[in-house]
């Protein structure tokens, strides 16, 4: 990781010369002391319960499952969930089940993991992609232009877009349910679970519990956190009985997002100035005498300036 | 009568002679309506997890690189005094202002709600994304690129006065439009910084900014050499014979510049790879992709760069340049489409629609009769009296 941000600094460094770099931390650093749920999937039975109970309180948001425009099986039907399903603009999450050889089938649970220095929040060039405090990675949508970049940068393939809308098509993806923390409530999902395979509370205990259930049965969790770390940490975090690359849980290494680019940004003014004052010095006592400044010359005769003209040639002598 | 009917058959002769071009043109406003009446779905194969595709490919990325022998040539001849530059220079810069102005237009097939376009600059900044810069580079560019016709627009007109101050204003326009394209070809490159994770290895790289860079400016001076030979086998009429005599001198120090940058474009590349571990890489099928676009569009065209510009052979110069604008167009698909989710399983990747590549087809013909027009009517592949007076 320290390469590829030497590597990035020094690309950006040889545009700018000797550009001041230097790195600050994140802006949108996630507070630890933040909302996050951790999904166990040894405890998950895949009831798609938490589908419906997403669907539900998002009502507002999101199309009752008799309108999808893209049809789905109720609630209630299991037998979608061997088919591998992602989050789309008709549902915030699904529960996909990965089948193993020798072992139980294992369920794994998909929607927004806000990251605690999201891709997403740093790649909207509207802001309309944010974090807050509390916990939720929220989106404006009033003002989304639908670029797509946060689709491109987030490394979780969360955000989704609605392609066949003309007039308004938006983001969507989990809001953690904002509204309902709010308001004292528990996000849909957790508070539909039966099986208590989703806890939600403060990122810290989060991790303490964990890491607790690892250590007393070591036999039946691998010895990761999915989330901890995974691009600078995300509030939502994971246990599973396998390698998480089984489960679809992609290896995105731990440098969060914003610090891919933020050099870059930073060394991008220092670019600007250093190379301007370099192309306009050579401009100016360099090679631009031999043919731009004939033209230039030439436009000042026609223009009637003879007066200026002796004073160029001057500066010319004096030089 | 008589002057009439020789113009409908002249109507008629045309229609014939273009009829491809009104097929293209139809099909094209066809999508547009759908695009516009039915989203952006009706028209592309793309998905949630391939959010961007063809457009952004060849429109944006490989257009904008194209487009970058308009601040190459400027300030070759402006900036560093180059003379031999000098045919090129309001022809490059043409080229670049229509490249940019039709990046505008593709972007308003590409993003979902094009009238907000302007938010990013009045509304709400989002200053932690590389788009917010690409996008700011690509206003001021466009700016300065105008700019940067006056001269021409005005002899033109007739303007003589307004014109002499125009031409006053080049060398600073050149200077700035150099550096606003230098920041906005290199952040095109860091875009992809974001993406570790999703890109393949030989691709994604720290040094994107600067190999996006240094293949925009050998593409761009590339792009010059392979107009000046389109323009003179079919827009003669818009040219001048000073056009055709300096045209070899010009293609000849396009073709040393665009060697040189080539080749520090190439020793990049290969330390990249070296010192990354990427090696082992290279015996796979992506890596032996990845060695034929650094063989066959950088290596291969560079050569023939060298032996031309050395042996004053521009015949091996154009040749290089057509394989050159080729090779870039390659690298950008590969960035953006090839090496881009190449950890997705094949079903779910993306592959362009017939519609997408229709638009680009559209928007590109419209470009070059829009580049034709422009020629026809202003003083781009010929001198004006003017002009020819101060460049003696």
């Amino acid at each position: 990781m320290n390469r590829r941000k030497f590597l990035s600094l020094a690309s950006a460094g040889v545009v700018a010369a000797t550009a001041p770099v230097n790195c600050r931390p994140a802006a949108a650093a996630g507070n630890p002391e933040a909302a996050g749920v951790l999904h166990d999937s040894t405890l998950c039975i895949g009831c798609r319960s938490c589908e419906a109970a997403c669907q539900s309180v998002n009502a507002a948001i999101l199309p009752k499952p008799e309108n999808y425009r893209i049809p789905e099986k109720p609630f209630y039907d299991r037998s979608v969930l061997a088919t591998m399903r992602r989050t789309d603009f008709q549902r915030f999450t699904v529960v996909n089940r990965y089948d193993m050889e020798g072992r139980r089938p294992v369920h794994r649970k998909f929607q927004c993991n806000h990251c605690m220095e999201p891709a997403c929040a740093s790649a909207c060039f509207v802001k309309a992609l944010f974090k807050t405090a509390e916990g939720p990675v929220l989106y404006r949508p009033e003002l989304c232009v639908g670029c797509r970049y946060c689709m491109v940068a987030c490394p979780f393939f969360v955000p989704a877009y609605d392609y066949d809308n003309a007039l308004n098509p938006l983001i969507y993806k989990c809001t953690m349910c904002a509204p309902r923390l709010a308001s004292g409530e528990l996000p849909g999902c957790v508070s539909q679970c039966p099986e208590k395979a989703l806890i939600f509370g403060k990122r810290s205990e989060l991790l303490k519990i964990a890491r607790e259930r690892i250590a007393e049965s070591p036999e039946k969790y691998v010895d990761h956190i999915y989330g901890e770390h995974e691009a600078g940490g995300t509030s939502w975090l994971y246990l599973s009985p396998v390698p998480h690359k089984f489960l679809d849980q992609p290896e995105v290494g731990n440098e969060p997002a914003s610090r891919l680019t933020s050099g870059i940004l930073e060394s991008a003014g220092a670019a600007a100035g250093i190379l301007s004052f370099l192309l306009g010095a050579v401009c100016f006592f360099g090679g631009r005498r031999k043919s731009g400044a004939a033209e230039i010359d030439g436009a000042r005769a026609s223009d009637g300036g003879t007066h200026k003209e002796v004073s160029q040639g001057d500066k010319e002598d004096g030089q | 009568m008589t002057s009439g009917s020789t113009d409908g058959q002249g109507l008629k002769r045309h229609v014939k002679k273009n009829g491809l071009i009104f097929i293209v043109l139809l099909i094209g406003l066809g999508l547009t309506l759908l695009r516009f009446t039915c989203g952006i779905g009706a028209v592309t194969n793309l998905s949630d997890r391939n959010p961007w595709g063809f457009w952004m490919a060849f429109d944006l990325l490989c257009g904008i690189a194209i487009s970058a022998g308009g601040f190459a040539v400027a300030s070759a001849y402006y900036i560093f005094g180059r003379k031999q530059f000098h045919v090129y220079v309001r022809a490059a810069l043409t080229t670049a202002f229509l490249g940019y102005f039709f990046e505008v237009i593709a972007l308003l097939y590409e993003v979902g709600q094009p009238w907000r376009l302007v938010f990013p600059f009045f509304l709400s900044q989002g200053t932690t994304s590389v788009l917010f810069l690409v996008g700011l580079c690509v206003a001021l560019y466009l700016m300065v690129l105008s700019g940067e016709l006056l001269p021409a627009l005005f002899e033109r007109l007739g303007w003589r006065k307004a014109r002499a101050k125009a031409v006053r204003l080049a060398a600073p326009l050149a200077v700035i439009g150099a550096v606003v394209a230098v920041i906005h070809q290199s952040s095109l490159g860091s875009l992809y910084l974001i993406v570790p994770s999703k890109m393949h290895p030989l691709w994604y790289s720290g040094l994107m900014p600067l190999f996006f860079l240094f293949s925009s400016l050998f593409a761009g001076l590339s792009m010059v050499v392979v107009e000046g030979m389109l323009a003179h086998k079919f827009m003669r009429d818009c040219a001048d014979d000073r056009h055709a005599r300096d045209a070899d001198r010009a293609v000849l120090a396009c073709g040393k510049g665009a060697c040189l940058f080539m080749f520090v474009y190439f020793i990049l590349k290969c330390v990249e790879v070296a010192a990354s571990d990427n090696l082992r890489h290279l015996s796979s099928g992506y890596g032996a992709w990845f060695l034929l676009e650094l063989a066959g569009g950088v290596a291969l065209p560079a050569l023939m760069y060298f032996i031309g510009a050395r042996r004053g052979r521009t015949g091996l110069i154009k040749a290089a340049a057509i394989i050159t604008v080729l090779g870039v167009i390659l690298n950008r698909f590969n960035v953006s489409l090839v090496a881009f989710n190449y950890n997705l399983p094949a079903a779910e990747r993306y592959f362009p629609s017939w519609m997408e590549i229709a638009v680009s087809v559209f928007l590109v013909t419209l470009l070059v009769i829009a580049y034709r027009g422009i020629c026809s009517a202003m003083p781009i592949l010929r001198t004006h009296e003017d002009h020819e007076k101060e460049i003696r």
